[in-house]
Parts: C-alpha cells; sequence; structure tokens
C-alpha cells in the first residue's frame, strides 16, 4: 500500500514534467475527453436526478414537521454541490473511466505494446498517461457542474410534488440562492478536480504495474477502481476541513 | 526525445557488446554470464531451443531488461548511460509482433515518425505504403490491427521497423508464423536491408534454413549459455552434442509410407 502510494507520487510527478509535451498530444487528449463525456454524460445526468430527490425526500418532510419547509432548498443545494456530488460523480468516473483506464494500459503492458513504445522512444508517460490525467481532471469537474444543476433540479421536483413538502419551485430556487454562494459551487469543483486526479493516477498506476496475463489485467481493474474509491473517500474528509479555511 | 539526426537516415549500423551478463526471474537463472560481440553492419543470429533465454537476452539489448549484473555496450558507450539509448536508432520486431491495438495498421507503421515530428502527414503515408508493399500488404492501412492474421500482424511489426531506419535492428523469430515463400521474402528484405544501409541486425530464429542462409554469424545458446558462437561451417563443424543435436533434429515416420 506504501509502496504503491510511493509509486503515485513518483508518477505525478513525471507527468507533471511531461506537462509541456500536452500540446503535442492535444489529439489523444480530445479523443479521450469525448470518450468520457460520452460514457459518463448520460449516466451522471440520470444518477443526479435521483440523488437531488433522494435528499429532499429524506429531509422535507421532517423540515415541513416544523415548519421549516421553505429552507429545504439551501438545504439541498448545498450538501449536492459541496459533497454529493462531487463525491458522486467521483466513485460513478471511477467505475466507468478509471476501469476502463487500467484495462486499457494493463492489456497493453501485457501485450508488450508499453515495450514496443519505448523501444520507438515514445515514452509511455507521455503517450499514455498524460492525455488520460489532463482529460479525466478537465471532464470530471464539467461533470460535476451538470451533475449539481441537474441534481437541484431532481431536489425541486420532489419537494414540489410531493405533498408532505409540497414547496414550490419558486420558493425552493430563492432559497437555494439565498444559501448556496459561488464560492460553495467552486470548493465542490476542486474536490472534485482532486478526486479527477486520484483516479488517474491511481488506474494509470495500476495499469503499467501489471503483470500476468488477462487475470493480470482483471487483477489491476479490480484495485485501480477500489483503491480509487477508498482514496475519494478518505481525501474527502480532509479536503473538506482544509476547504473549511477558505469558507470564512 | 528526438533522435541525433533528425531527418537524416543514418547510414552506418553499431557495433554491440554484451558484457558477463546474469539475469534470473524469482531465483531461476535465465541468462548466465553471456559474452557477445555484434561487428557493425553484421547479420548475427542468435539459436537455441525454446525457452533458452533467446528473447530475454534481446529485451536487455534494447535496454527493456535490466541486467543483474554485466551489462550492455552500444557504440562503446553503456546503454544505462543517460541519453545513448535516445541517441540510437534501434527497432525490434517483438516476437508477437506487439501492435497497437487501438491503431490501424498505417499509424502503427507510422507511429514513429508521427510522434516524433520527424515527417510531414503526406511524406509519413507515403512511406507506410511503400513499406507495407515491401511485406507483401499494399493497401492495408486502413485496416484494425485485431483483424490480422498472427503472420500478417508480423509482417506489419517488420515493416514498423524498418520504417525507423535502424543503426541497430533485432528480430525475434521474424519469419516463425510465415509460410515459406514470405519467410523468403522477409530473410531476403533482412539482407538487403543489411546491405543497403549497414544496419547491425540480430537475428532470433529456430529457422535452420534462415540462419544458415542469411548469418554473418551464428551463437547458439541453450540453458542461459552460449555453447558456440562463429560463422555457419565454424558452427556446422561444432562437435558439441548439444549443437548436433540442434542442427540436426529431422523428422523421421515411424511407419514409412513409400
Ligand atoms: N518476465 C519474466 N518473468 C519470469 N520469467 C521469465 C520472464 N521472461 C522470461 N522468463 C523465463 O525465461 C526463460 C527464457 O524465456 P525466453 O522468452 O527468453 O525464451 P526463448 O528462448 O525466447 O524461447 P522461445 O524460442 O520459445 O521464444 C523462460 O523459462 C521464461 O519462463
Ligand atoms: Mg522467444
Amino acid at each position: 500500500m506504501f509502496q504503491n502510494i510511493g509509486e503515485m507520487i513518483v508518477l505525478f510527478w513525471r507527468t507533471l514534467q511531461a506537462l509541456p509535451q500536452s500540446v503535442r498530444q492535444r489529439q489523444k487528449i480530445f479523443e479521450q475527453l469525448f470518450e468520457i463525456g460520452n460514457a459518463s454524460l448520460l449516466m451522471a445526468c440520470i444518477l443526479s436526478v435521483f440523488i437531488g430527490g433522494v435528499i429532499a425526500l429524506q429531509t422535507g418532510p421532517v423540515l415541513a414537521e416544523r415548519g421549516l419547509a421553505s429552507a429545504i432548498g439551501g438545504l439541498v443545494g448545498l450538501s449536492v454541490c459541496k459533497e454529493l456530488g462531487p463525491v458522486m460523480m467521483a466513485v460513478l468516473i471511477a467505475g466507468r473511466i478509471g476501469s476502463a483506464m487500467a484495462a486499457e494500459i494493463g492489456s497493453m503492458r501485457v501485450y508488450q505494446e508499453v515495450d514496443a513504445l519505448k523501444t520507438m522512444n515514445i515514452n509511455p508517460i507521455h503517450y499514455l498517461v498524460l492525455p488520460r490525467i489532463l482529460a479525466i481532471s478537465v471532464a470530471l469537474p464539467v461533470l460535476v457542474v451538470f451533475a449539481v444543476l441537474v441534481a437541484w433540479f431532481g431536489g425541486a421536483l420532489v419537494s414540489m410534488l410531493n405533498h408532505r413538502i409540497d414547496v414550490p419551485l419558486q420558493t425552493f430556487f430563492t432559497n437555494l440562492r439565498e444559501v448556496v454562494h459561488l464560492r460553495d459551487v467552486v470548493n465542490g469543483l476542486v474536490k472534485s478536480w482532486v478526486f479527477a486526479n486520484v483516479i488517474g493516477l491511481v488506474s494509470c498506476h495500476q495499469g503499467l504495474q501489471t503483470i500476468g496475463g488477462p487475470r493480470g489485467i482483471g487483477r489491476s481493474v479490480t484495485k485501480a477502481v477500489v483503491n480509487s474509491i477508498v482514496m475519494i473517500l478518505i481525501l474527502d474528509y480532509f479536503l473538506t476541513r482544509i476547504l473549511m479555511y477558505f469558507d470564512k | 526525445m528526438m533522435n541525433a539526426g533528425g531527418n537524416k537516415i543514418q547510414s552506418c549500423g553499431v557495433r554491440v557488446e554484451v558484457r558477463g551478463l546474469h539475469k534470473s526471474f524469482n531465483g531461476d537463472a535465465v541468462l548466465r554470464d553471456i559474452n557477445l560481440d555484434v561487428a557493425p553492419g553484421e547479420v548475427f543470429v542468435i539459436m537455441g531451443p525454446s525457452g533458452s533465454g533467446k528473447s530475454v537476452l534481446l529485451k536487455h539489448i534494447i535496454g527493456l531488461e535490466r541486467p543483474d549484473s554485466g551489462q550492455i555496450l552500444i557504440a562503446g558507450e553503456s546503454i544505462e548511460a543517460p541519453g545513448v539509448m535516445e541517441r540510437h536508432r534501434m527497432a525490434m520486431v517483438f516476437q508477437s509482433g506487439a501492435l497497437l491495438n487501438s491503431l490501424t495498421v498505417g499509424e502503427n507503421v507510422g507511429l514513429y515518425l508521427s510522434e516524433h515530428r520527424l515527417k510531414s502527414e503526406t511524406e509519413i503515408a507515403t512511406i507506410v505504403a511503400e513499406k507495407l508493399s515491401l511485406v507483401g500488404l499494399k493497401g492495408s492501412e486502413a485496416r484494425n490491427v485485431s483483424e490480422l492474421s498472427g503472420g500478417m500482424k508480423k509482417r506489419v511489426s517488420i515493416a514498423r521497423a524498418l520504417v525507423i531506419e535502424p543503426e541497430l535492428l533485432l528480430y525475434d523469430e521474424p519469419t516463425s508464423e510465415l509460410d515459406p515463400l514470405m519467410s523468403v521474402t522477409i530473410a531476403e528484405e533482412i539482407v538487403n536491408l543489411n546491405e543497403r544501409s549497414r544496419v547491425t541486425s540480430i537475428v532470433v530464429s529456430h529457422d535452420r534454413d534462415l540462419a544458415f542462409g542469411i548469418a554473418d554469424r551464428i551463437a547458439l545458446i541453450s540453458e542461459g549459455r552460449i555453447i558456440t558462437v562463429g560463422s555457419a561451417s565454424d558452427v556446422r563443424a561444432c562437435q558439441n552434442p548439444v549443437v548436433q543435436r540442434f542442427l540436426n533434429a529431422s523428422f523421421k515416420h515411424p511407419h514409412p509410407v513409400l
């Protein structure tokens, strides 16, 4: 575990050093971006309606009983943009994109394609890792913006339609705008940017580490997803703590 | 990462020296004290039984594996020294082909030139077409790697290596999956290329006809040790029983039809 983290820090450092290469690799970055968007945008939106909806459903009746129903917009708004949006989308992307990265790089490793790149003096970090990490660190925050908007809408919808909450759209969004500030959204985006880098690094690292045949690839994929999610959830606490300093 | 010399075609091979190379995997010795000296422009064939460590030796020469002890010198410099691998153009034809599955045949063959921005796209297209027709795959640029047969992959892999115009070219069993006619074509191309640009070629092969046909010198390796090195006639004359058994093995039907 600690050895893995060490190796990942080295990989991150090498990727940072490779950043000047990103202009050259822009074609591959766009390809990756397209793939990520294509694979997850619809799923992210569907998921988000339900995330926003369930928060409203859980909290709305409790608030309404105490006459606080009008506060539901802010509550759903904040919890979605600072916490649930970034974390849920990161988990979704770890499963959807992290696994694909680990599988693709892992099979290239096993079938000696990575070796072939090296013999042609093509650095696998420039060719494989850099475009993927850049693409995911752009794509995930963008995805979170969509997800947050859709989740707010889902929350508003449930608040309006559920007869135990019964808050009109107007009231929901007025309260949301009073409570949620731009910095709260930015806060969530910063989190998601960090998560994106974690997913990219963990998955590329696992891919490059793959040994053995198809079973090795399977093992790498599982590890990439599980380790990404574990790291996301642990980092989430510390990031929240750190970002609190910027809140005031 | 660009090679010295830019677009200019290197017209001379390099000397390759292997000094006291040892390698074991998980405690099993695979290479034991390998010493080789390959002259610039030579066609050097390595033969030996399956599992004797030939592929592992090639991977050491091109820097994909690190020796436990000993060293590899390219043009007199250790390949571990910084910049040496970048300064020399080298290419390897992998036993499995090792083509990039996500790219088309044409993109694979042109990869070296396009990644290092050595030529314009139209120039690359011309070169790719030329090398593909050389290996009998004219017009298959747009095909996917996954739809090729084993032998076709091998030939694309050879085309990809030729595009690099290397100073050192390593072939891991270039003809093992080819039909006899194509084997001859590839053998001719290995020799042609060697005459045209004096590239140093190291060829691993089981194919006795190919080996004795193209080799300037042959090395026989068994269980990670070099048994004998020399010209084709030297090796044929070698009295070592392992060598004799390897060179003279032939299939005799227990119940001859005629
Ligand atoms: N990465 C590795 N890890 C562990 N063992 C390895 C590794 N690579 C090769 N070996 C072992 O080294 C030995 C030599 O393998 P190598 O591939 O060089 O054989 P070869 O001479 O090329 O055989 P063939 O003619 O069948 O290709 C084999 O016993 C193989 O199991
Ligand atoms: Mg081999």
